[in-house]
């Protein structure tokens, strides 16, 4: 009886054909309604769907305007503290150069003068040498090099050592250039006025000359010494 | 044999023809495809339990499909269509699982 029923399948009968065609009919219709799925075509849904549809859509769609407005305040605010960091950033950078400048751990251009200290009898010492630039630095020199190899921070110190006088441990040669950034006119009439760098040096036997620069360049940087004891109170 | 060359020609002509729904079927079509599906399940496991009836076959697939699209229509008619739709698939759905595990227990012994 099995045998038979296997066989049968290859016998061609009536209903064995309709089905054939119902298969055949059924595979032609998946096929039409997965291809019907693909488009968007809204002609043959139900009233009920369309409404339910309909409301689904509202709500998503309201749901989204809310992500909207949440999402753009938080762009917003982000843009804002974007703004605020690049202003502080802008600040920072601004503070570093000028504390660079003053720390002399870069080198300055601007306008300046040149001071050429003459010494033929070696008869200005350390101290005479530190009183012309105390006296530039009041008047508002901005940077110091002393012969374009010592840099006059905070931290130099001024030593007589035998014939020569050391710069922030630098031996400076005679005749003594000492270049200051600033106004150009402050300090000229800083080195020229009565009691000034040219009355101090021509007391002490040595002669100084001022020339007022557009440009000043100095290169020379001091040396940085991290702090070894002190620390930021802040 | 000669179902399985009517399937093949089946796919082979939805695919060239590419035959769209027409609009007034549009709601019955899917259901009725589910219903045809139980039916091809349920002969699937006949063969297999070797009591296939072709004449069943037919008259099971006939039925199942213009059974289905009439309740769905009915639905429609009631208002109720959408949820007689869900119903009705989940029972063929249902039968059509039941069938499936049937073939499976009989080929895997599992």
């Amino acid at each position: 009886m099995p045998e038979r029923s296997w066989r049968s399948l290859f016998r061609p009968s009536v209903p064995l054909v309709v089905a054939a065609i119902l298969l055949g009919g059924l595979a032609l219709a998946m096929i039409a309604q997965i291809n019907a799925k693909d488009t968007d075509d809204y002609s043959g849904v139900r009233g009920d769907d369309l409404v339910e549809l309909l409301k689904s859509l509202d709500a998503t769609n309201e749901r989204l305007s809310t992500q909207i407005d949440e999402l753009t305040t938080t762009r917003n605010g982000l843009l804002d503290s974007t703004k605020r960091t690049e202003k502080a950033e802008k600040q920072a950078k601004l503070r570093a150069e000028q504390l660079a400048i003053l720390a002399g751990t870069v080198g300055a251009k601007g306008p300046g003068v040149e001071v050429v200290i003459d010494d033929p009898d070696k008869n200005i010492d350390a101290a005479g040498l530190l009183d012309a630039v105390e006296k530039l630095r009041d008047s508002g020199a901005e940077a110091i090099a002393i012969n374009g190899v010592a840099r006059v921070v905070a931290q130099t110190y001024f030593l007589d050592d035998d014939d020569q006088i050391r710069v922030g441990g630098r031996e400076i040669k005679r005749p003594y250039r000492i270049e200051a950034i600033g106004d150009s006119s402050v300090l000229a009439g800083a080195v020229r006025f009565p009691g000034g760098v040219m009355d101090g040096i021509s007391i002490l036997g040595g002669t100084a000359s001022v020339t007022e620069q557009k440009k000043v360049t100095i290169t020379a940087l001091a040396d940085v010494k991290a702090p070894e004891f002190a620390r930021p109170s802040s | 044999m000669i179902p399985v060359i009517g399937l093949a020609i089946g796919i082979v002509a939805g695919l060239v023809l590419k035959p769209t729904v027409p609009t007034d079927l549009q709601p019955y079509l899917p259901i009725a495809i589910v219903a045809a599906l139980d039916a091809v399940i349920g002969a699937l496991r006949a063969l297999g339990e070797r009591r296939f009836n072709d004449r069943v076959f037919v008259v099971s697939f006939i039925s199942n499909v213009v059974i289905a699209a009439f309740m769905v229509y009915l639905g429609d008619q009631l208002g109720v269509g959408s949820q007689l739709s869900t119903g009705v698939v989940v029972v063929l759905g249902i039968r059509i699982f039941a069938n499936a595990a049937a073939i499976r227990r009989r080929i895997f012994h599992a």
